[in-house]
């Protein structure tokens, strides 16, 4: 058989999954970009044609760039320390010691548990009056008065971090572990035999065969942590005082909350837009580190 | 998008048809109801149930969600075509539900015996523009609950009449060293802290808008955001009350961490006679405070009601069920988590006995019951207020200059 058939059996072949796609995403996505450019509420009028206004009002608001921040500031806080615990994570796994396997089943728990359950979960424990944290400082010595930990603006973001850390940091784990056992033995002996030390064996032998996947893992938890919602949703609802509030919740605010069909399928593009930006910027990198390493 | 919805719809009901037709007469309604406070989830279920033993020829179908999920879910469902019959709705919602077409006006099918049963205040809640969009179900306002047991230990004779009597107690019990923080609210960034706000406002003799513009950036609304920042800044009131929501706020007065909190009516006998309270048996409750001058009490009107929506194909049996759920049989017999809408329930000892305190407060509060503003835009406003709330009890701006943006900000 000819390439060109062999072409033209391949897309005929996947016909089936490609309608399929436009029906789940495209069609989908054609009619948020159609919503964006109308003045449409949720229910009742169908709206009319109001061109880019939508967005010339979401790009200018105060309140839009105010969250902008606040989005940015927990992904890349957070994103960092789950790419760091996860590596740290994997390389103790990767060590031969008695009850490894137990252990690696419950690291993955936190990470499997749904957002909600994980987001309650942290709710009490940072609760102000009965709350494990506040218990556990204080008995330690660290602190001499209950904190409202989830009430103050300073530490409100800060403890979203550290809960979505602890959901997160597993994945990352389990994929960095994955190609730990990838890493042949026989490399690591040498290494051993000429003289390389922790440092300069995880450096030069170890993390070339991590970089690809934890580029993977980079730009799956990147935009996981820009479009995170639940976990903010149930803890702080945004609050207090809109410190903690992400885009994702301004979307929801708009466009189910105020009804504002038109006004949230425009914000929900710029932060669908934003995202794709990040992950073709990744991809790219990843290219060129694969390159590198080839 | 919307000829795509139409052609949906139609196929939903061609197939709807044919089962109705063909298969079996019975209807099944879907209704959407809260997970806390007033009736129970339990009680909701065990009420139904005895609906569905009346009329074996509806079903029901329960969906709980949190009260924070309710407004949304209800608009979601109806902006996708609808899914359910009956929903439970909040006071605040009538105007935007009736704008955007979601329940349906139900003027037409109310009895002269509801009109002259149900307490005239309870008919406010589910009124707008004139017309009717359900039925009073949860008669509700907040009181002011008090500790007997700390308060007769600080010497105090009576609970407060005036906000200003409240402030002085709770410094009384402050500085006997009795509690560290005698006053519990739920300021979390959620519609509880436009309630205990909406509370102040009507004591103050605020109000809402004025021409359906801003008023609450001055006078009594100004006051009673100043009230609430001095009770916070002063250190007499829980300052964890700025994340509470109502449930919070129970717990920590069951545990006996509070002198006086004010919450809903389903407190009074969750604290005083359940048995994970640890002050039962001390619980007492008026209604909220007044100010000199100004109010005698005050309330604000956190009712709620059971509509129909626009996208119900069984009205009829929607409002069987609605009436039902209304009934007074139904409300006197779980009157202790939520008082009945019926004007003559509260002459009846099976609802009055053992709860004759809060029968007492309600009666002033009741009658006392100050709206937040009917707009279409309600969720938008409140979503301002919350803000300004918060950074006026942070500190981030004064009282003024957070009320002014938030009046900037509510879309009105």
């Amino acid at each position: 058989m000819s390439g060109t058939s062999m072409t033209t059996r391949a897309w005929f072949l996947m016909l089936p999954l490609l309608a399929v796609m436009v029906a789940v995403i495209g069609w989908p996505l054609a009619d948020t970009v159609g919503l964006s450019f109308t003045d449409a509420k949720l229910v009742g009028t169908a709206g009319n044609f109001v061109g880019i206004d939508n967005y010339v009002k979401t790009i200018s608001s105060s309140n839009f760039r105010r969250t902008l921040i606040i989005t940015t500031e927990f992904a890349i806080i957070s994103v960092f320390a789950e790419m760091v615990l996860g590596v740290l994570a994997a390389l103790l796994l990767n060590q031969q010691f008695y009850g490894r396997t137990v252990l690696r089943g419950l690291m993955i728990l936190p990470w499997a548990l749904p957002t909600v359950v994980n987001a309650t979960l942290w709710r009490l424990i940072y609760n102000p009056e009965y709350g494990a944290l506040n218990a556990a400082l204080t008995q330690i010595g660290l602190l001499d008065a209950y904190r409202s930990w989830l009430g103050e603006p300073g530490t409100a973001l800060a403890s979203l971090i550290v809960a979505d850390c602890w959901k997160n940091f597993p994945l990352v784990a389990l994929i960095a572990l994955a190609a730990l056992q990838a890493v042949p033995r026989d490399i690591t002996a040498a290494s051993l035999v000429d003289g390389a030390g922790p440092f300069a064996r995880f450096r030069f032998v170890i993390l070339p065969y991590l970089a690809g996947p934890l580029m993977v893992a980079l730009v799956l938890r990147t935009i996981e942590a820009f479009k995170v919602f639940d976990i903010v949703w149930v803890m702080t609802r945004g609050g207090p005082a809109n410190s903690t509030r992400t885009l994702s919740i301004l979307v929801y605010q708009e466009a189910f909350s105020f009804q504002r069909a038109g006004s949230g399928a425009s914000l929900a593009l710029i932060v669908t837009l934003l995202v794709a930006v990040l992950a073709a910027a990744y991809a790219a990198l990843v290219r060129k580190t694969a390159g590198s390493n080839a | 998008m919307f000829k795509s919805k139409r052609n949906a719809l139609l196929g939903a009901t061609l197939i709807g048809a044919f089962f109705a037709t063909n298969a079996y007469a019975e209807t099944t309604l879907n209704a959407l109801f809260m997970a806390q406070a007033a009736y129970s989830e339990a009680d909701v279920r065990a009420m139904t149930e005895a609906f569905s033993k009346a009329n074996p020829d509806v079903k029901v179908n329960l969906e709980f969600v949190p009260y924070e999920g309710l407004h949304d879910k209800t608009v979601l469902a109806q902006g996708s075509g609808g899914g359910y019959d009956v929903v439970l709705f909040d006071v605040i919602w009538p105007a935007e539900y009736a704008t955007n077409k979601v329940l349906v006006d139900v003027s037409s099918r109310i009895t002269d015996d509801m009109t002259k049963g149900v307490l005239p205040g309870a008919w406010t809640t589910v009124q707008y523009d004139g017309a009717y969009y359900g039925m009073p179900w949860i008669l509700d306002t907040k009181y002011l609950f008090y500790n007997k047991d700390i308060l007769e230990k600080a010497g105090i004779k009576a609970p407060p009449k005036t906000w200003d009597e409240l402030a002085e107690q709770a410094k009384i019990i402050k500085d006997k060293g009795l509690l560290a923080t005698p006053i519990t609210w739920s300021w979390s960034q959620a519609e509880a802290a436009i309630c205990d706000y909406t509370t102040l406002v009507s004591a103050y003799g605020g109000k809402f808008l004025d021409g359906g513009k801003p008023a609450f950036q001055t006078g009594g609304g100004l006051d009673a955001l100043k009230y609430m920042v001095s009770s916070y800044t002063s250190g007499i009131s829980n300052p964890n009350s700025k994340e509470f929501l109502e449930e919070d706020v129970r717990k920590v007065f069951e545990n006996g961490e509070a002198a006086f909190a004010l919450n809903w009516t389903y407190m009074y006998n969750l604290a005083n006679a359940g048995k994970d309270s640890k002050v039962a048996g001390k619980v007492g409750v008026v209604p909220a405070p007044g100010v000199a001058g100004k109010s005698e009490v005050s309330a604000v009107n956190g009712s709620m009601g059971l509509g129909i929506t626009s996208t119900s194909k069984h009205p009829d049996d929607a409002w069987k069920y609605i009436t039902f759920m209304t009934s007074q049989e139904v409300q006197n017999q779980y009157a202790k988590l939520s008082l009945p809408i019926w004007a003559s329930s509260y002459e009846d000892p099976a609802v009055t006995k053992g709860q004759e305190e809060l029968i007492g407060a309600a009666k002033l509060g009741l009658a006392a019951m100050y709206p937040r503003p009917t707009t279409p835009k309600y969720q938008e406003l409140s979503t301002a207020l919350q803000q300004a709330i918060q950074e006026a009890l942070l500190g981030q701006a004064s009282p003024e200059d957070a009320l002014k943006t938030a009046a900037e900000n509510s879309g009105l």
